[in-house]
């Protein structure tokens, strides 16, 4: 069959015109890879946060602490596994620009509810055995260079020491890292060491997080540790952590519908564009499609030729430009670890190609059912 | 004939053409409008940022927080210090009042209206002497809260963004109940995006015991403000830093307003690049349809310049009504539009409107016009070196 080398034959007839608009598709594309890219990095990996771990927070608001007394009580409901506690330290480090977040925690218990953190085995001995003792995920410990047994001076910018001084100083012991899409931009330190040295609030804890046995009562516990805390001096507040951090990045802005809203604007142009190339393209052909006819192409295989040249051009097109973003994603966030997450993620490829489908699709439609309906007499008396 | 005449007379022939070339025209305005639209939509966030914050501040105005802090929410004074602050030299006095007040900044939760997920809303604690020295703050509705009282008025902005903030309504908190009786507005800037409430009556509410965040003062001038900061800075009771009101919310925005620029210069200036690719195709387009044309009006003596002029007058022209459209409709589309976002520095949220400024639109014409400059050049030089003879024959 010579199908192929057809399609390909008066793909080329037209040289500039065909590389402008695979040049456009392409841009396209790119855009769209780097978009999504920057709406997974503003969702704070929604994705991985798992629906068997519950946060407690303070019902007034995040800010104000929760008793250190609640992680016996809420241990103590059945169908809890581990219970463990962050606090908010808001370090600082050099300059109030380098923003990371700086968290007091129980090693073992905090490591253990997220097995998608990996610190290695003889690190949190070291840590377990180090009071001053502190940890950072592996691409916070890259943008600062930091290696394992540096001294890391910290501001404390809300607590100060006993002695007033508002510098803290750690020990690196360790570097943790994570699967792809996983937080490696915090600085963990111990608890103990903390509420031990610490001027006020002693015996608080910022939130807790709750690992529990079945996630599907996840709904269900949330309300059993509401009620335990329920008129008390601190009100508690459960959600899921997914839930959490959703809705933490809601409070950011609508950031998805934002660039939804500006790939449709791009999308659109794009298969104007396209649309216009195929539309011309037929429209010039219009004798030499009628040839085919005379020839003996059925109304089916002129539309399969014109239908193939528009794929051809989105498919080439923007894979090639999703291919380049996903190559410039790969060389890493260009802020130098400020987003917590910087990844292109499977689903979107899959949606990127499936979009250009629909493009190629959408574009070569009408040309193409244009070109099956010419009439031979017609075209031919034309030319 | 002059050059100047043949140039016209060609640019104007070729414009008069130009709906028959409808289709591929609309292309080429489409895209650019898309481009422009984008454009001035995202840049219009930063422009409204800024405008929101860069109110709030007045040059007679200075914020004291603890040395440190860079922002109210981890801030703390204690309040005999603040009553020190209430001595130094530079505030500006009402009869025996100084103009300062201390302040509280704390978070309560309310549900945004837009996703009815709870957000970070600020809530501040005033003092009676608050409204002396906040004097762009003007209750619009309702009543100034009663001191003492569980009584809290609401910005305007605050009210537009999140649900339950109406006059005479009741905000649950943990074991606290505020009632709203009354609204304020104060020129659109990030304060409207506030609750207040009595500092007293938030300090037994969030137990903070006696202490304040900040403390904002009136000074007497602008020039007063090396004294009053060199007074605070050197006694030995307090241990603060001082800045004036406006600096502390320009260095509040910077971050967020870069990391808007940024984005919305790189996704411009891609989607740019795509555009001009297909001011290319289109003008080629109409240099191809045009080759009997071009090549006769060659044959009859008109010059390459005014061939070039007139094709690139049409790109020009197209970006131009492209651009035009762009901006009229993120104009119409995006200008006040409210919305609201984190302040990383305080974790609490700022409510802003997109503002469309004429530069941004002035932006976003001349940015048009470039791309229509590009993806002329080469279509125009191409007709310009038709060959006659050849052209002549074609189709």
């Amino acid at each position: 069959m010579k199908f192929l080398p057809l399609v390909w034959k008066s793909l080329w007839r037209r040289k500039i015109r065909t590389i402008f608009t695979l040049l456009s598709i392409f841009v396209a594309f790119l855009l769209f890879g780097l978009l999504m890219t920057i709406r997974t990095a503003f969702t704070l990996g929604v994705d991985i946060a798992g629906n068997d771990r519950l946060m407690v927070i303070n019902k007034v608001s995040l800010i104000m602490p929760l008793p250190s007394s609640y992680q016996r009580e809420l241990q103590a409901v059945p169908g809890v596994e581990v219970v463990t506690h962050n606090t908010w330290f808001g370090g600082v480090y050099q300059d109030p620009a380098n923003f990371f977040a700086t968290i007091p925690l129980e090693p073992e218990r905090y490591f253990s509810i997220y097995p998608e953190m990996k610190l290695p085995p003889e690190e949190m001995k070291a840590w377990l055995a180090d009071r001053q003792g502190a940890v950072a995920g592996r691409d916070l410990a890259n943008r600062f260079g930091w290696k394992v047994g540096d001294r890391i001076p910290m501001q404390g910018t809300i607590f100060r020491t006993k002695s007033g001084s508002s510098t803290w100083e750690f020990n690196l012991v360790g570097i943790y890292d994570g699967d792809p899409g996983v937080d490696k931009t915090s600085f963990f330190f111990r608890y103990d060491y903390f509420d031990e040295a610490r001027q006020i609030g002693q015996g608080t804890v910022g939130w807790y997080i709750v690992k529990i046995a079945d996630a599907s009562r996840a709904k269900e516990m949330a309300t059993t540790f509401d009620k335990m805390f329920a008129n008390s001096t601190a009100e508690t507040s459960t959600t899921t952590e997914k839930g959490f951090i959703d809705g933490f990045a809601k409070q950011v802005g609508d950031i998805g519908s934002i660039m939804i809203a500006i790939l449709s604007a791009v999308l659109f142009t794009i298969l104007l564009v396209v649309g216009n190339t195929m539309a011309q393209a037929v429209r010039e052909r219009t004798s030499e499609l009628a040839v085919l006819k005379t020839l003996g192409f059925s109304d089916v295989r002129v539309l399969t030729l014109v239908l193939a040249e528009s794929f051809f051009i989105a498919l080439v097109g923007g894979g090639a430009g999703l291919f380049v973003s996903w190559l410039l994603v790969q060389t890493g966030d260009p802020t130098g670890g400020l987003l917590p997450a910087f990844e292109l993620t499977s689903r979107d490829l899959i949606v990127g190609i499936g979009l250009m489908a629909m493009v190629g699709l959408l574009a070569g439609l009408f040309p193409s059912v244009g070109a099956m309906r010419i009439r031979i007499t017609d075209a031919l008396r034309k030319a | 004939m002059s050059w100047l005449t043949q140039i016209g007379a060609v640019t104007l022939l070729n414009l008069r053409t130009l709906p028959q070339r409808a289709g591929s025209s609309a292309v080429a305005i489409v895209g650019i409008a898309g481009v422009v639209v984008v454009f001035v939509a995202v840049l219009s966030m930063a422009e409204g940022l800024i405008t929101a914050m860069a109110s709030a501040g007045s040059p007679d105005r200075a914020i004291v927080m603890r040395s440190g802090s860079d922002d109210e929410m981890t801030s703390v004074i204690p309040g005999p210090e603040v009553d020190v602050v209430r001595q130094a030299p530079g505030i500006l006095h009402e009869g025996t009042r100084a103009l300062a007040s201390g302040e509280l900044y704390v978070i309560v939760d309310l549900p945004k209206r837009s996703t009815m997920t709870p957000a970070n809303v600020p809530l501040r604690g005033v003092e009676p002497i608050t409204p002396r020295v906040r004097i762009d703050a003007r209750i619009v509705e309702g009543r100034m809260l009663q001191f003492g009282t569980n009584e809290i008025v609401a910005g305007r902005a605050a009210t537009r963004q999140f649900a339950g903030l109406s006059l005479g309504s009741q905000i649950t908190s943990g074991q606290n109940v505020w009632v709203v009786v009354g609204i304020f507005e104060s020129g659109g800037s990030v304060s409207e995006t506030e609750l207040w409430a009595d500092a007293r009556v938030l300090q037994g509410a969030y137990r903070r015991s006696n202490s304040y965040q900040s403390v904002l003062v009136r000074l007497e001038s602008a020039q007063s403000f090396q004294a009053f900061k060199d007074w605070l800075t050197t006694n030995p009771q307090l241990n603060v830093s001082v800045r004036p009101e406006t600096e502390y919310y320009q260095a509040q925005t910077v971050t967020l307003t870069n990391l808007i620029r940024t984005i919305g210069f790189s996704i411009a200036a891609l989607m740019g690049i795509g555009a001009v690719f297909g001011a290319i195709l289109t003008m080629y387009t109409a240099v191809a349809t045009r080759t009997r044309e071009i090549a006769t009006l060659r044959a009859l003596g008109f010059n390459t310049v005014s061939v070039i002029v007139s094709v690139l007058a049409e790109s020009l022209g197209l970006a131009a009504l492209g651009g035009a459209i762009g901006g009229l409709v993120a104009f119409v589309g995006f200008n006040g539009f409210q919305t609201s976002t984190m302040n990383w520095q305080t974790f609490s949220q700022v409510a802003f409107a997109f503002t469309v400024t004429p530069f941004l639109l002035a932006q976003g014409l001349f940015y048009a016009l470039a791309m229509g400059l590009i993806g002329g050049l080469m279509p125009a030089i191409k007709a310009a070196r038709l060959p006659i003879s050849s052209a002549l024959r074609e189709l």
